[in-house]
């Protein structure tokens, strides 16, 4: 194994990494802004949302994931071009992170849904009591402590999803893995180069969770 | 046929049985008491090896516990056991409940097991419940099948773990009534209990165990004639004033 | 909207003898449905295993099932089907190297890699199911199958996994579910199950739109009906009088 060669790639792996964190960071957030508006939708009074966004989570989880990116790479250039009404061609990224948010977003909503259905009824109350509106009483006082007893659930499930954005591989998108990939054929250390990838993988997400683990113990104490 | 000798078990730091000597003779009830977190539960896990110790020894009819040569289960099968919560089998019926030992570690055919096991089942008072399961019996029946499911085994010696204090108060009377009769056939018995009806019915000795130790270990008049340690004097007037 | 939806698509000759689009789509799903079945009966067997062995005494076996969970868990499906697929056969012996490589149908050491990836990959996680399901037992259960005087695999065979089991069919239900899913990475390296022979679709005939709504579909009710016999499986080993196991 020759790991002068890595030592070399070092520049495009940090570019690649880079992508990969930023599509994990950006899709972490548009995933838990979409899954927390499904979760509300889900346990709203109205029969017609709480249908649908129980739907799209149903939909999505049964679905693969490379399946979603796959098919928003193809499909969502088309849907802009319609709403738009140009022919402008979107990069792989934005389809893929737009793949990412709608993916994530159904896991997100369950998990935020448990959070908001952990809250006692007597809190609920005690927030109407004071007089406040069904909004307030959400923004103020049910989603705050909700989020604050789901954080390692939402963190964990953001270090699968970190794992997951090797799958951009599928649309050529030249994340981490990618970029090690591609540089081991090149240099014709594709051994080297992937289990490099690996072990950077492996310590980042075991790290992760293992500060997780850390923070659900002083959590829960 | 039971020897506990200088027996000592620690969990990390804390000593949970300090230095604990006594002897059941064959055909003897002895019966084990003491307040919550006297290690009495403890010890006697110790006498069949379900907890380990690490001093002192425990000899069974002849074979010594905690030596690294014993075959434990063959030791086990002949020792039979009752616990505070029952333990039955949930996913087993009663008849499984009560041949599956039989067949798996003693070899018994298939139609030996099962008629040894309906006339415990029989004997117990149970023998129309024998195709529900535990989840079905209620708390006292659950602890006769228990009973019956360790005498299946042909045991030389029964050990009694609380028996009763799981139960309902209404139930406690039929488990002690088979245990009564059990004890009346000439059954090696050692029970841990705080029912001191029962002692004082059948039992030949009394072990009073407290912070780990045995404090008193006496024929069965003298300790509720007079019992000789003040712990003892203060567990029983408490107990017995109720 | 300037597309043309065109649904009989699927009924249409590929051109290559009298083959239609959508029997590409039924070998697909055959691939899909052999890859899953095999990975699962490894998952399942590596699976239980490991988790046992991570509620033995023994420092020894707990740690080694420790020590596989973390790294396959924390390691991407991918990176580890990579690995299976363009590193492994290299360290093998020179023949079985070369009959892997060379005499083998690309279709089938594909095949068998996606099976060993996933399967070794789900065993991780079907591992962490068995060992919560046997900790949820009350630790008496075990205690008491050894005071009859059960050996320690009778007491996990009889007494310990028909229960854990049976605590655990939900999560299992789920990574089965999972491992249908996953083995669409399959398509990366070329093997032609359910998401490749879409995608080809998509590109030979430009119906994009029907090839992956077909695609999304087939999934959709597999799933559904995957989770209905597993709700059936459910009911059937249910045991009577028994509400909720490991309460103490």
């Amino acid at each position: 194994m020759d790991f002068t060669q890595i030592v070399n790639a070092f520049p495009s792996l940090g570019d690649g990494l880079l992508l990969t964190l930023e599509l994990t960071v950006l899709a972490v957030i548009g995933g838990v802004v979409i899954g927390t508006l499904l979760a509300l939708a889900r346990l709203s009074n109205s029969r017609v949302l709480s249908w649908l966004a129980g739907f799209y989570v149903n939909y999505f989880r049964s679905i693969p994931l490379l399946l979603v990116i796959t098919w928003f790479y193809f499909v969502v250039p088309f849907m802009v071009g319609w709403v738009t009404g140009t022919n402008q061609p979107i990069g792989a990224f934005t389809s893929c992170l737009i793949a990412f948010m709608m993916f994530e977003a159904a896991y997100f909503c369950e998990i935020v849904r448990a959070g908001i259905q952990s809250i006692s009824k007597g809190q609920v109350n005690a927030a109407y009591a004071l007089g406040m509106t069904y909004g307030q009483a959400m923004r103020l006082v049910v989603l705050p402590l909700a989020f604050r007893k789901m954080t390692p659930l939402l963190l964990q499930q953001s270090i699968i999803l970190f794992q997951d954005t090797s799958l951009v591989y599928a649309v050529g998108l030249m994340d981490f893995l990618n970029v090690a990939r591609s540089q081991g054929d090149i240099t014709g250390e594709l051994h080297t180069f992937l289990l490099f990838a690996g072990l950077v993988y492996f310590v980042i997400s075991f790290g992760a969770s293992t500060l997780v683990k850390r923070l659900q113990k002083r959590l829960t104490v | 046929m039971i020897s506990i000798q200088n027996v000592s078990k620690w969990y990390g730091d804390f000593q949970v049985l300090s230095d604990c000597s006594t002897e059941v003779q064959k055909g003897e009830v002895v019966v084990v008491c003491g307040p919550s977190g006297s290690g009495k539960s403890t010890l006697i896990k110790c006498v069949n090896g379900l907890e380990p110790f690490q001093a002192g020894t425990i000899v069974v009819d002849g074979t010594s516990v905690g030596s690294p040569k014993t075959d434990l289960p063959k030791l086990r099968s002949r020792v039979g056991m009752v616990f505070q919560h029952f333990e039955l089998f949930p996913h087993l019926s009663i008849t499984e409940n009560l041949t599956l030992a039989q067949r798996k570690v003693l070899g018994r055919k298939d139609d030996e097991a099962r008629r040894k096991g309906l006339a415990l089942l029989d004997r117990v008072g149970l023998s129309a419940h024998a195709a529900k399961f535990p989840g079905q019996l209620s708390g006292g029946q659950q602890q006769r099948v228990a009973i019956a499911r360790a005498l299946a085994m042909d045991p030389i010696a029964m050990l009694f773990d609380e028996p009763t204090s799981a139960l309902d108060p209404e139930m406690i009377n039929e488990v002690l009534d088979v245990m009564v009769e059990l004890a009346r056939e000439g059954m090696t018995m050692m029970v841990v209990t705080h029912e001191m009806g029962f002692a004082r019915k059948v039992a030949n000795r009394v072990i009073f165990m407290d912070r780990g130790a045995i404090v008193e270990d006496a024929d069965k008049d003298e300790f509720f004639g007079s019992p000789r340690s003040e712990r003892a004097q203060a567990f029983l007037s408490k107990i017995l004033s109720h | 909207m300037n597309y043309n939806w065109d649904w009989s698509v699927f009924f249409k000759s590929t051109g290559i003898g009298s083959e239609i689009y959508l029997d590409w789509f039924i070998t697909g799903l055959g691939w899909t449905v052999a890859l899953s079945l095999s990975s699962w009966v490894i998952a399942l067997l590596l699976g239980t295993v490991l988790g046992v062995m991570r509620t033995l005494p023994g420092r020894f076996a707990a740690r080694f099932a420790t020590v596989y969970v973390e790294l396959f868990r924390n390691v991407p499906l991918l990176v580890q089907l990579f690995v299976w697929y363009f590193l492994v056969p290299d360290w093998l012996p020179e023949k079985l190297e070369l009959w892997f490589k060379q005499d083998l149908h690309p279709a089938t050491s594909a095949f068998i890699s996606v099976t060993v990836c996933l399967g070794l990959f789900t065993a991780a996680r079907v591992c962490e199911q068995v060992r919560t399901g046997i900790q949820a037992l009350p630790r008496g259960q075990a205690m008491a199958a050894y005071a009859l005087g059960l050996r320690l695999p009778q007491v996990y065979r009889k007494v310990l996994l028909p229960q854990a089991f049976r605590i655990i069919i939900p999560p299992l239900t789920s990574e089965f579910l999972n491992v249908f899913k996953n083995s669409s990475v399959a398509s990366l390296i070329g093997l032609m199950e359910l998401l490749a022979q879409t995608k080809q679709t998509a590109e030979f005939t430009a119906n994009l739109f029907e090839a992956f709504t077909l695609a999304t579909v087939i999934y959709f009710v597999l799933n559904m009906a995957l989770m209905l016999i597993m709700r059936g499986v459910e009911k059937r080993v249910r045991v009577p009088g028994l509400i909720a196991l490991g309460g103490k």
